[in-house]
């Protein structure tokens, strides 16, 4: 077809194919018509992927970005289709994930006229993308495409959104395939201060320390840092803690490793923070999950603050040496400049809170959620990728399934999504056919985005659906138990449908586990079979709560490991 | 307080007011993230020039925001974070000159013509439209000078007052 006139939709579709994409997951609709024929004129290495909803194309590309670092493709008509890609967006952006998101949109002419189908997404979305483009000028596609990929997947990641009008998209292109990129007020790099004396500073600091601890974030994996990370934590003998985004980029069964910090996190990683003299953050951007209350946090440490986003240096709190930049290159900087150190009282202290605090929980009195993924960490070696929705069982995924390596952990961290766990292990499924995926839901966000079942079982997709049930939701049952004289309030899932006969409509096996001791075994059937999706039904505890637990906005110093004996002050931070 | 001089005025960095100078992509839809950035923050924008720049690709604009000085530092890099933003300053009076001009149109007979006049005069100030009953004044300065210029004419009926809002641009060979 070299001699015949491309239109845009062609032009667009041929760019995204030479920029490397490898999944679209969409949904189609009149706007977007042009596009769609375009997926079948022209021939391309790319997947398309009809899912069920537009919400669930989002979350798909979010899944598959999280588990290969890549950015796939969303392609979804206007009005509507467009704005139900506004949640998965808005979580995307929160944990600075890369994805193309492509709207269809009404005609130039009609635009601000209300036509049928017409939304401003480009205006709707701005708080939501990194950046994004309504296109005009048909010859001009080839160029954003190239811009979106290049904003989305550099500097700090993040989703970015193209609004193309039908008349753009059909019109006739004659414009150049490979054009530069045009963005003047575009240059992550520029802002990169690794310079010498920030790195010594950071030397500085680390030789004094007596009580160092390491604080890895996600940004620590998007670098690819893992190797640089490893060496730091063994040069200096020190323990190191993670967010609930950065599980798995330091090995969480590492002996110096303390598994996640913050509100639900382990008492000997909260406990580190309130006793370190030297607090080293990796890419983490001192979420208000992590450091309660800002004023209290790690008050008398030393900070060392490594973050590629300019914007995060000191907007939570004030670091003694900050420095912008790639995680890798900053860390291999460092390492430069370190002599070995050896912790024994630090370590051999922190040894002793995880004896006194261990994670746990009881095998009496029903089935805990903490049972089944605890026993799906044992039976997959650490070895899975896992996703979680939000909420109770996400807590406790992050605590019992324990991360081994990079891009294996998919959760909405800074959105706390509900619905989102489900599409995106289909993502990582796509993007990783032949690992094992297992998507950890409770009752209630399952049921946000279950329609892409379908999607799972048409590409028979192996993914293990585990549905957590307690029939609440649970999370905030807890906090209405801890805070609010235990009124339950719009909590309650009464009429959960059974989710093994819901499964079986979409023609999906599954196992149902009720008893503590037939967990093992269940869960052992559903991971053997790998001809397609299977879902395993876990009817748990109703009323288990999550800890330990720092309240919303209180120090770390503030955290209970138990139930309280008496009730507690409303907490004060926002969730 | 009359000022016929623009006054040094102290670094605004105590106040809550502030002046930023933002080179922006000339492209639709870029006044509107900046626009985001403020409010989401709680600053309130007081004053705002935009203009094509001297190359047309780009726009330079000029906002006065005020809101917790605390979060002046977070605005200003969110800002420069925005892609179609090429940069975002914070300028003081110290190394930059800020103007604002002003539009009154007052009242006045032929008794009063010309005490309003001398008044004119006395700010630096050009008539710019006279009829026999009333008189437009454009006056440009600093805004204590604009103020002043207000508190004078009050003894006159203005009639209504039109401010661009303050254009700044830093001082010697930097550019802004």
């Amino acid at each position: 077809m070299s001699k015949q006139q491309l239109d845009g939709a062609q032009a667009l579709i041929k760019t995204l194919d030479d920029l490397g994409i490898e999944y679209i997951f969409g949904y189609s609709g009149g706007a977007a018509i042009p596009i769609f024929d375009a997926l079948e004129t022209v021939k391309t290495k790319m997947k398309f992927i009809l899912v069920r909803h537009e919400q669930g194309a989002v979350h798909m590309a979010d899944g598959y970005a999280r588990a290969t670092g890549r950015p796939a493709a969303v392609l979804v008509t206007s009005g509507p289709g467009a704005g139900n890609t506004v949640t998965g967006l808005m979580t995307a952006m929160m944990d600075s994930v890369p994805m193309i998101v492509i709207c269809g949109q009404t005609v130039t002419w009609m635009l601000g006229k209300d036509a049928f189908q017409e939304a401003d997404i480009f205006g709707i979305t701005i708080p939501v993308v990194k950046h994004n483009w309504l296109v005009k000028d048909t010859n001009a596609l080839p160029r954003i495409a190239r811009e979106a990929y290049h904003v989305a997947t550099t500097g700090r990641p993040g989703p970015v959104l193209i609004d193309i009008p039908k008349d753009i998209s059909q019109g006739p292109f004659s414009g150049e395939m490979k054009p530069k990129v045009n963005l003047p007020g575009y240059n992550p790099e520029k802002d990169f201060d690794i310079c010498p004396k920030g790195v010594r500073a950071a030397a500085e600091l680390i030789a004094n320390a007596k009580r160092p601890v390491i604080l890895v974030g996600q940004g620590c994996m998007i670098a690819r840092a893992d190797k640089e990370l490893m060496h730091l934590a063994k040069t200096l003998d020190c323990p190191v803690t993670s967010t609930l985004l950065g599980k798995g980029v330091f090995p969480e069964n590492h002996p110096l490793s303390l598994g996640m910090l913050g509100m639900h996190g382990t008492a000997y990683a909260n406990k580190a923070m309130v006793e370190c003299d030297l607090l080293i953050n990796i890419g983490s951007r001192f979420d208000d999950r992590i450091i309660g209350q800002p004023a209290k946090f790690c008050k008398d440490a030393k900070i060392i603050h490594i973050d590629i986003d300019p914007a995060e240096a000191g907007k939570m709190v004030q670091p003694d040496v900050m420095i912008v930049g790639d995680a890798k290159a900053a860390i291999a900087e460092i390492n430069e400049k370190i002599a070995p150190q050896k912790h024994p009282e630090w370590n051999a202290k922190l040894d002793g809170y995880r004896k006194k605090f261990p994670l746990g929980y009881k095998k009496q009195g029903g089935l805990r959620m903490q049972q089944v993924i605890d026993e799906l960490y044992n039976l997959t070696d650490g070895e899975a990728i896992v996703s979680t929705d939000v909420g109770q069982h996400q807590m406790w995924a992050a605590q019992f399934y324990k991360n081994h390596e990079s891009f294996h952990w998919l959760s909405s961290g800074g959105a706390g999504t509900m619905g989102f766990g489900f599409p995106a292990a289909i993502g990582a499924q796509f993007a990783h056919p032949n690992k094992t995926v297992i998507s950890i839901s409770g009752d209630g966000g399952f049921q946000m985005t279950l329609f892409e079942l379908a999607t799972a079982a048409i590409h028979k997709l192996p993914v293990k659906i585990v549905v957590l049930n307690n029939h609440y939701l649970g999370m905030v049952r807890q906090w209405q138990e801890l805070f609010y004289e235990d009124r339950t309030s719009g909590v309650d899932l009464v009429g959960n449908p059974d989710f093994c006969k819901l499964a079986g409509a979409y023609g999906i096996p599954s196992v149902f586990i009720k008893r503590p001791a037939d967990v093992t075994k269940q869960l052992e059937k559903a991971l053997a079979y790998n001809d397609g999706p299977i879902l395993i039904h876990a009817e748990c505890v109703k009323t288990d709560n999550v800890f330990p637990m720092i309240p919303a906005g209180a120090a770390l110093e503030d955290m209970i490991t138990e139930a309280p004996k008496t009730r507690m002050e409303k907490p004060v931070g926002s969730t | 307080m009359i000022t016929t001089t623009d006054t040094p005025v102290a670094p605004n960095l105590s106040g809550s007011g502030h002046t930023l100078s933002i080179l922006v992509n000339n492209e639709p839809g870029v006044l509107m993230r900046i626009c985001q950035v403020f409010s989401r923050r709680g600053f309130n924008i007081d004053s705002l020039v935009v203009s094509q720049g001297r190359n047309p690709e780009f726009s330079r604009m000029t906002i006065g925001i005020s809101g917790d000085p605390n979060g002046l530092d977070q605005i200003i890099k969110q800002v420069s974070k925005l892609i179609d933003v090429i940069h975002c300053f914070e300028h003081t009076s110290i190394d930059s000159v800020t103007k604002e001009m002003i539009l009154i149109k007052i009242l006045c007979s032929d008794e009063s013509r010309s005490g309003a006049l001398q008044i004119t005069e006395h700010f630096g100030g050009k008539t710019v439209d006279l009829t026999p009953s009333s008189m437009v004044v454009m006056i440009t300065g600093d805004s204590p000078k604009v103020d002043a210029a207000v508190v004078m004419f009050s003894q006159y009926e203005i009639i209504e007052t039109v401010r661009t809002g303050k254009v700044v641009m830093a001082r010697g060979e930097q550019p802004t």
